[in-house]
């Protein structure tokens, strides 16, 4: 009978096209929406981890409590033992010291008087070790602009928006104007080697990014760091696996009263991350009902013009004697193929559009000017498993229950006056 | 008649004497702890939560306006000077050879992480210029009989709007106080002690500052050496001696 159906769709275009079309449109914008989403959730969990977060992050106690105020005096010390310690207890982990730090860019002119002056947000990583991990989670090398990247000891990168505020080039002497470790005035002189263009504002408005151990030397942090993150290995946040990261942690560190203290926190529980993680999902979901909702309501309205538009053929049929259940179902069927039909054709142009801007990216610089939050500039969508499927919900579902509702109208005609509708 | 009155009147003067007015106390205090010009070698020892700092410096003032100071020790901030000149304050750091001038609200921050601000460390004020005091009791401080004094400014250009002080009774020194902001609240305390006479006035050559906002025991200063009223060259009050 399948077969008896499908021919029936596609030889009767008038009964197929609209409803395939529809289906084609609804499908086609609920994958591409459901990519969307899970491409901004993915750009904005990657860049939280990869500038900040990490997937998961050690502090001392006091340190995790202030953290906004990023607190180097209760930065962790002995910080050479600590990670020795985690990547033996951790070897599924790659972990990377950091210093977040806070001060003013002071460029003199040249009597070394202050020209001008501007607040940094201040970044001491791993530059010159080798290991090429932390310019690659930083995208150093694609961000830069001009210049190049630090090399020797006393360089240091800025945001080229940055630069161009303080009219600073590569070559230039800055003076960073922060606190050490011990709360004292830091004054450090680092030489501008180049000028990054990371992509997002607040990174754009006032970074500098300098080798951890120029800074180190700048805040009189000996052998300390305010911040060790981790990262699992395949860079992909998996809960499951963290949790049981966090787990051994918690084994190896018992929680202590003393403040001072290594503490894990997951990238979950950073800057509202895990909050928005739950609220983006909450946002498909609730997207996609509203949308098989919607697709419902417009195939309902679709079926009830084809039943009215085929209003006589049902009437030969009924008085032919094909029993009501029996076209109710058929009708049913036909609202399965069309459905399904739609949702394939729907569902590889969705993913098609969602494939373009996943490799290509949409830039939305211009509308995050002022954003004060680690946001992407460019959102790309994401393509996963559940994208293949979750345009068949709609596809099918909608057209299935606007079929079903459209139907009811056959049991309501009478045999007895089929002929007479019929002459009319 | 004449035989009441006479002794009543001595007994008022006397017991005058015995209780000086506010004024008259801080205007003796002033005597002991200010002078027309300072110069001294101090060293500041900063009980931080995870550990103790010694810092080491020279310093000059003359007046109420000027006041010139150069660490000495430890290494990392060997050769750094300060010049506050009224409102203003510079730094000359030697590693970067750059001066930095800061001013206004900054000038009431921590000094090297300690429990100071460059206000504390680099103003000698003569607390009559610009406070106004009321005695409020007597208590016992370090087994010594001291007034206690409420001062309140009576300028607006002052770090603390009000002082509540111990003066030790019978050297007119503070042997403690507590220094308080514009709304109330208690901003430090100070414990003076080692009280010695020098060059003819009593003076303490240890203070501990706690600043109660701020986490750690305190910070100790301590006077290694200092003389009152000697001449100190202009030049030392200038911005060209800060890269000398």
């Amino acid at each position: 009978m399948i077969r008896f159906l499908l021919k029936g769709i596609l030889r009767d275009k008038q009964r197929s096209l609209l409803p395939v079309v529809i289906v084609i449109i609804g499908v086609m914008l609920t994958v591409f929406l459901f990519c969307w989403l899970n491409g901004i959730l993915n750009d904005s969990i990657e860049l939280n981890a990869r500038f900040n977060a990490g997937h998961v992050k050690i502090m001392t106690a006091a340190y995790a409590k202030n953290v906004d105020q990023i607190p180097n005096d209760l930065a962790l010390i002995n910080v050479d033992t600590l990670l020795i310690k985690l990547k033996k207890e951790f070897p599924e982990m790659k972990w990377c010291q950091r210093i977040h730090f806070g001060g003013l860019i002071d460029a003199p002119d040249s009597k070394g008087e202050t020209r001008a002056q501007g607040p940094a947000m201040g970044f001491g990583i791993d530059l010159f070790s080798g290991d090429h991990s932390e310019i690659e989670r930083f995208n150093l090398e694609k961000s830069l602009r001009r210049g190049r990247l630090p090399v020797h000891s006393g360089e240091i990168l800025m945001s080229e928006e940055f630069s161009g505020k303080l009219k600073v080039n590569p070559g230039d002497t800055v003076t960073l104007i922060g606190s050490t470790m011990n709360g004292s005035m830091a004054m450090y002189n680092y030489i501008v080697s180049g000028t990054i263009v990371f992509g997002t504002g607040p990174m754009d408005h006032g970074s500098v990014i300098a080798d951890i151990e120029d800074v180190r030397k700048a805040l009189d942090m000996d052998n300390a760091a305010g911040e060790i993150v981790g990262y699992l290995a395949d860079n992909y946040y998996d809960e499951k696996k963290i949790g049981q990261v966090v787990a051994s942690f918690n084994r190896l560190f018992p929680a202590s009263n003393d403040e001072y203290s290594p503490v894990i926190i997951t990238l979950r529980q950073q800057n509202d991350l895990g909050k928005m993680m739950d609220q983006i999902k909450g946002l498909g979901a609730f997207a996609v009902f509203i949308f098989v909702l919607s697709m419902s309501l417009v195939l309902w309205n679709a079926g009830l013009l084809g039943g009215l538009r085929r209003y006589p053929e049902f009437g030969i049929r009924l008085a032919i004697g094909e029993d009501y259940s029996h076209i109710y179902k058929t009708m049913i069927y036909e609202s399965v193929l069309i459905g399904l039909i739609g949702s394939f054709i729907g569902t590889s142009i969705g993913l098609l559009g969602s494939l373009y801007l996943q490799h290509h990216g949409l830039d939305l610089s211009s509308m995050l000017k002022n954003a004060t939050i680690l946001m992407p500039a460019v959102f790309h969508t994401r393509i996963t498993t559940a994208a293949f499927f979750i345009g068949f919900i709609p596809g099918l579902l909608s057209t299935v229950i606007g079929t079903m509702l459209s139907g009811i109208g056959i049991y309501k005609r009478k045999t007895a006056y089929l002929f007479k509708e019929l002459e009319a | 008649m004449r035989k009441i009155v006479i002794p009543m009147f001595m007994l008022c003067v006397s017991l005058n004497a015995q209780n000086p007015s506010a004024k008259e106390i801080i205007e003796k205090v002033d005597k002991n702890m200010s002078a027309d010009s300072r110069v001294f070698t101090s060293k500041m020892i900063i009980h931080n939560p995870r550990n103790i700092r010694t810092l080491e410096s020279r310093s000059w003032s003359s007046g109420e306006k000027k006041s010139y100071t150069e660490y000495l020790s430890p290494p990392r901030e060997q050769g750094t000077k300060m010049l506050k000149l009224a409102d203003q304050l510079w730094i000359f750091s030697p590693e970067t050879d750059r001066i930095i001038q800061i001013s206004g609200h900054m000038l009431r921050q921590s000094v090297m992480g300690s429990d100071l601000s460059y206000e504390d460390m680099m103003e000698d004020p003569h607390l009559l210029n610009h406070y106004t005091g009321k005695i409020d009791g007597k208590e016992i401080i370090s087994d010594r009989d001291c007034w206690v004094i409420t001062l309140t400014a009576n300028t607006p250009d002052v770090a603390y709007q009000t002082q509540k002080v111990w003066v030790d009774k019978d050297r007119y020194i503070p042997l403690r106080k507590e220094l308080y902001a514009k709304s109330g609240v208690l901003l430090k305390r100070m414990e003076l002690s080692d009280v010695k006479q020098i060059q003819g006035r009593w003076y303490p050559e240890k203070i501990l500052f706690k600043d109660v906002l701020k986490e750690g025991d305190g910070t100790e200063f301590q006077m290694m050496e200092i003389e009152f009223n000697t001449k100190i060259p202009e030049y030392i009050f200038s911005k060209a001696s800060l890269k000398k």
